[in-house]
């Protein structure tokens, strides 16, 4: 038999979820956010999550990034499995191994666009110029070499969203996760932006999930996974 | 830590509040202390200058110096205790003196020391009879080289040869003659305090301890009680009002610690509870918390540090401005460095309050995935 991260491992999978669980004890009641999920995301795939509010998506993407841990169930993230890690561990693994796009974008205030980046190589072991030249790397790919010494403040919406999903890609992750990422954007802006995140995802073999209400990004997707009251919708 | 120090450089004003109240509370540490160091020098300085192991005062002086009578055969005794290498004879009296260029009614506080061993700064022969050396606070009451001052009600004649630093006593300048000098105008002005030739107040002994019993035991024994033998730092402790100036301003310096504490507490108990959704990001991108409480600590000791170095400049400041004489303000490197240290350690222990919130943190938050 097959453990859960050997067959992510052998069949190339960003991220493989079994019979994931979650409940949340509010004083004397349970929540049941997710029952008995299952998903699977290939290395490169894109999928969009969708659902009604308080249907278990968000809970769902913060368990496969490692921000929480399921009552019961696997997960295994490009082949690591991280279901049964501890606190110290699952920072670890999220320095290293995924990347958040957030809705609200929450960038560091004081740092420009270029620190932002360096950050992640900031709270960890510091790599110095290799993380530099990436920095730059990503900022001029994602057309923002000449905004580097901004500070978020001095940058529209879409440009913040560009130095999020580039802060997302810094420490080359295997799987990034967006928080319904044009929600704060217009129209056109934030079809520029899904654009962009398909663009980048799909040069890097990266996969993605994105969490989202906006019938626009399902279009972009590979797959489109609905989930209702704690469950994935067939 | 980078990440901590770029947020202080680019947001100065965010920490302006607390640096401006620890620079208060940096400046209030180390005048007090300054306080403390310069009324306790004034107060000691005949002490601390002795360069002797020991001080004996008789048995019945309740170790104060002008109580204590030494006879010649007790001094004997004193000179026969094994590891007693050199004695001399101290003896001393408080006098009103009166200074060329002041008025006649205008009387300054002096202390008459009479001396056989030189204390530090004065020459090893005492100055001849009716030639004293002066402690340089006097300076600033007129008082120079070649004046010569009127002590007490009779008038005794000093002249001043020379000035001696760091030598006050019970917060008043000091004169240093010979014991000759010293027995001349005490007698003429407290005749109720004359004394004999050979007796003296106190004696200033070197030696070395000798087997398990220390130089004071081994005296005390010999003399069979007729002596009460203190050190150095006993006899300055045992002087009036030295403990309790100690107590009391070390009370008052404790205070003023506990609040820069609970100052240090606060500001970073509110800087905390505003970067939540911060460190909430933070976290999600795979910052620990030590690292997060780490860029905490580090601001606070920055905050504490500033704050040092500004009162540190302060209190030099005062200290050269202060004339002399006026208020007893000292600013020590020993002081204004431990106060430093101190305030550093309030900061450091002040923003541990912080701590639990940190660690409380969770970076699910940041993506809103917990309900």
């Amino acid at each position: 038999m097959t453990t859960l991260a050997e067959s992510a491992s052998t069949t190339g999978h960003a991220l493989e979820m079994r019979a994931i669980t979650k409940i949340y004890r509010v004083a004397d009641d349970e929540v049941v956010a997710l029952d008995h999920v299952d998903l699977t995301v290939a290395s490169d795939e894109i999928v969009a999550l969708v659902g009604p509010s308080g249907s278990g998506k968000t809970t769902l993407c913060s368990i496969a990034g490692g921000l929480l841990s399921p009552t019961n169930g696997s997960v295994a993230v490009a082949g690591q499995e991280i279901s049964g890690y501890s606190g110290r561990q699952l920072t670890e693994f999220r320095r290293a191994s995924v990347g958040f796009v957030f809705q609200t974008v929450n960038l560091i205030p004081f740092l420009t666009a270029r620190e932002n980046l360096l950050v992640v190589d900031e709270i960890g072991p510091r790599l110095g110029r290799v993380a530099r030249d990436r920095a730059d790397q990503l900022l001029e790919e994602l057309g923002l070499t000449d905004r580097a010494s901004n500070l978020p403040a001095q940058l529209s919406g879409g440009q913040k969203q560009r130095v999020a999903i580039g802060r997302a890609l810094m420490n080359d992750p295997s799987l990034v996760l967006f928080d319904e990422p044009t929600s704060a954007l217009d129209s056109s802006l934030g079809d520029q932006v899904v654009r962009l995140i398909r663009d980048e995802m799909k040069a890097r073999g990266t996969a993605a999930i994105i969490v989202t209400h906006d019938d626009r990004i399902t279009h972009y997707a590979d797959r489109t996974v609905n989930i209702e009251d704690g469950r994935i919708a067939e | 830590m980078t990440l901590a120090l770029r947020e202080m450089r680019r947001r100065p004003g965010r920490f302006a509040v607390a640096t401006i109240i620890l620079t208060l509370i940096a400046i209030l540490l180390m005048f007090l202390g300054g306080l403390l160091d310069g009324l306790v020098a004034s107060s000691t300085g005949a002490f601390r200058a002795q360069r002797a192991d020991v001080l004996v005062y008789s048995g019945n002086s309740r170790n104060s110096l002008e109580r204590s009578r030494i006879e010649p055969d007790v001094r004997h005794q004193v000179e026969s205790v094994p590891g007693v290498t050199r004695v001399g004879g101290l003896g001393s009296v408080q006098l009103g003196g009166r200074v060329p260029g002041r008025g006649a009614r205008d009387l300054v506080p002096t202390v008459l020391f009479g001396y056989e061993l030189a204390p530090r700064g004065l020459p090893s022969t005492p100055p001849a009879a009716g030639m004293v050396y002066a402690n340089d606070s006097l300076r600033a009451k007129n008082v120079e080289v070649g004046s010569t001052i009127r002590l007490g009600p009779a008038r005794s004649a000093v002249t001043v040869v020379g000035f001696v630093s760091d030598t006050r006593y019970s917060g008043q300048g000091t004169l240093w003659g010979s014991l000759e000098t010293w027995r001349q105008v005490l007698n003429a002005n407290r005749p109720d305090a004359r004394v004999r030739p050979g007796v003296v107040q106190a004696l200033v002994v070197q030696g070395v301890s000798l087997g398990s019993a220390g130089l004071p035991e081994r005296i005390d024994r010999a003399t069979d009680g007729a002596t009460k033998t203190l050190t150095i730092t006993q006899a300055v402790n045992a002087l009036p009002g030295v403990s309790q100036q100690r107590s009391v301003f070390n009370q008052i310096i404790g205070v003023t610690v506990v609040i820069a504490i609970v100052v240090v507490a606060l500001f970073f108990a509110l800087l905390t509870i505003e970067r939540t959704a911060l460190y909430g990001v933070l976290k999600a991108i795979g910052a620990s918390s030590r690292t997060l409480f780490a860029g905490v600590v580090f601001q606070a000791v920055v905050v504490a540090l500033i704050a040092s170095l500004i009162g540190i400049v302060a209190s030099l400041t005062l200290n050269a401005l202060i004339p002399a004489g006026t208020i007893p303000f000292v600013a020590t490197p020993a002081r204004l460095l431990s106060s430093a240290a101190v305030l550093v350690v309030a900061a450091v222990v002040g923003c541990t309050f912080s701590l639990r919130r940190v660690l409380r943190v969770d970076p699910a938050a940041a993506i809103g995935g917990t309900p």
